[in-house]
């Protein structure tokens, strides 16, 4: 079944999924609701900037952060290429469309009205962004979350370009799976990617289902 | 205390210029037909157009001015909107509690009272989207109380009703009437509601204030378009004084009461002392030199003639008093001329039909 190295590339895996979907609905839940508010008509470029990890490689993505964060970019000697830190800082922008996206989409469906009468209810902007439109938004943040999160799990490219293969540091279990195969372990390499066949459909499965329950009534 | 409102707006071919200071108190009908601007006038108010310059003040407390606009939030208005608006992530219960939770310590209404006033006791647990809409209206205008405001703003709260449901609220605002001391800012193309819920009457048409007033007298003003339309009525404050049960009948006085300063009205449910308000059309006043002996007609008050205006090519409306009681009538031009119908003129009204407004 799994070795050492396979769970302790499990758990880097989930820490590195966990840590970027958290660091991911901090930095995009303001970025989505400005995107949805703005009339700004530079907002299609930014738009643009966001959705970019949807269509580039991966290999791209992955080679200009490592010639950014690596030891001959500006960080010298502090290099972050081939650390954790370094892959967190990559899978932020691998999986920023999707996070991004869907609370764009769930911000920009909440209807005009609710936030004028909020605010003739004296909730201040801030107030009724977190007692209004956090709420009515929330299929958009199950999705985004969830979303966010596995795809982090399935990052390959990007990861393999800015964080090597370290056991124990940096090593994924999408590039234990192709180390597996290298090696020519087919037993394993199916034990792994079986794994994580089965939680992709689980989480997703999770996102449908529970989005149709909270699917919120309009006026 | 009064609100001093001198805004502008524009926007597209569409622009806004108000100048107008209403007293605040009562309900004040902005009246006009659609796209007169009540609606934007109302959002101004409330400050929920960003676009607005000008001043507007609440007694002593300045909301706008140049360089200085308070944010809606802080305004200490309650609004309902045409549509309710309520949260759908909330009970009706939760919608009331976001309200009561922001109002702050001032002295407002407290929740019984207002749950009551809006008759929803029994809804307090039931989720919003699965409401009526006059049971939404009601909701949302005891969300607008519980914020304690200084000024209510309703924007046509009545329009998006059908019969029933508006039955169901206007019992409601009503009471607010009578029971609350809040100031009422009332939009409404319905003249109807209008004669039965105003005390001011500000008219607005192309963006512009064309008069403002107590509701009584802009609506047998013969300057403007409220005489002239096919509905024209005059709206009289009176108070039950007797009823007839023989006859099934109710007396009510008007104007101090006394000698033809009475009125009889069909019906007899209504408690003795009760104050209400009536409607005379002009189409149902008729005019005569000498009381008639003998007539069908219940309702005959001595009136002088205070103006006329001409109505059509074949038709003349006529401005009475009675006392400080105006009225309508609307004669043919033949008649006019008949009786000689000039200013000063004392003569006598035939009132053909009353009705409660309800």
């Amino acid at each position: 079944m799994l070795t050492d190295a396979d769970i302790a590339a499990l758990l880097i895996t989930l820490k590195l999924a966990g840590l970027t979907t958290l660091i991911l609905l901090f930095i995009g839940t303001p970025l989505a609701w400005w995107l949805a508010r703005t009339r700004w008509r530079g907002k299609p470029a930014i738009e643009a900037l966001v959705a970019l990890p949807l269509v580039l490689p991966p290999t791209v993505l992955g080679f200009y952060l490592l010639v950014l964060l690596g030891a001959n970019g500006p960080l010298g000697e502090h290099s972050l290429a081939f650390t954790f830190t370094g892959l967190v800082i990559g899978s932020v922008f691998y999986s920023l469309p999707f996070v991004v996206q869907p609370l764009q989409g769930a911000f920009a469906a909440v209807n005009r009205g609710y936030l004028e009468a909020a605010a003739t209810l004296r909730a201040s902007p801030r107030d009724t962004f977190f007692s209004v439109v956090v709420p009515l938004a929330r299929p958009g943040f199950l999705t985004a979350t969830v979303l966010g999160f596995a795809h982090t799990v399935g990052e390959f490219g990007v990861v393999l370009m800015i964080g090597g293969n370290i056991p124990g540091s940096t090593q994924v279990l999408s590039i234990a799976i192709y180390e597996h195969v290298e090696n020519l372990e087919y037993a394993r390499a199916h034990w792994i990617s079986g794994g994580l066949l089965l939680l992709s459909f689980v989480l997703l499965l999770m996102v449908y289902g529970l989005n149709r329950r909270f699917k919120v009534v309009g006026p | 205390m009064s609100l001093e409102v001198c805004l502008r707006l524009s926007r597209g071919d569409f622009a806004l210029a108000v100048e107008a200071c209403l007293p605040a108190r009562g309900v004040t009908a902005i009246f006009g037909p659609s796209g007169c601007g009540k609606t934007t006038l109302l959002r101004a108010i409330a400050g929920l157009e960003p676009q607005v310059h000008g001043r507007l003040r609440l007694g002593d407390e300045t909301w706008q001015d140049e360089g200085y606009c308070l944010p809606p939030h802080q305004r200490p208005v309650g609004y309902v909107f045409q549509h309710a608006v309520l949260f759908p992530h909330l009970s009706v219960r939760g919608n009331l509690d976001f309200a009561r939770r922001r109002s702050g310590d001032g002295p407002g209404p407290g929740f019984d009272e207002v749950v009551e006033l809006a008759g929803i006791g029994h809804l307090l647990s039931r989720s919003t989207p699965n409401l009526s809409g006059g049971e939404r209206q009601r909701v949302a205008l005891a969300r607008a109380l519980l914020t304690a405001p200084r000024l209510l703003l309703l924007d046509e709260p009545l329009a998006a009703l059908d019969r029933q449901a508006k039955a169901e609220l206007m019992p409601c605002l009503e009471r607010l009437h009578e029971s609350l001391s809040i100031p009422v800012l009332y939009v409404s193309h319905a003249i109807d509601e209008v004669a039965r819920l105003a005390d001011q009457l500000l008219l607005l048409a192309d963006g512009r204030v064309e008069a403002s007033g107590p509701l009584v007298e802009m609506l047998t003003r013969l300057d403007l378009t409220l005489a002239g339309s096919e509905e024209a009525l005059a709206v009289i404050e009176a108070t039950v004084s007797a009823i007839d049960t023989d006859y099934h009948l109710t007396r009510l006085a008007f104007a101090g009461g006394g000698e033809g300063r009475e009125l009889w009205l069909p019906g007899d449910r209504l408690p003795v002392g009760r104050k209400v308000r009536l409607a005379v059309h002009a189409r149902d006043v008729s005019l005569t030199l000498q009381p008639p002996r003998q007539s069908s007609i219940l309702n005959i008050i001595p009136v002088q003639v205070d103006a006329l205006s001409p109505s059509g090519p074949a038709q003349t409306l006529v401005r009475l008093r009675a006392d400080e009681v105006p009225l309508l009538a609307r004669v043919t031009r033949k008649s006019e001329a008949a009786l000689n119908l000039r200013p000063g003129q004392a003569l006598f009204a035939q009132v053909k039909s009353v009705s409660l407004v309800e």
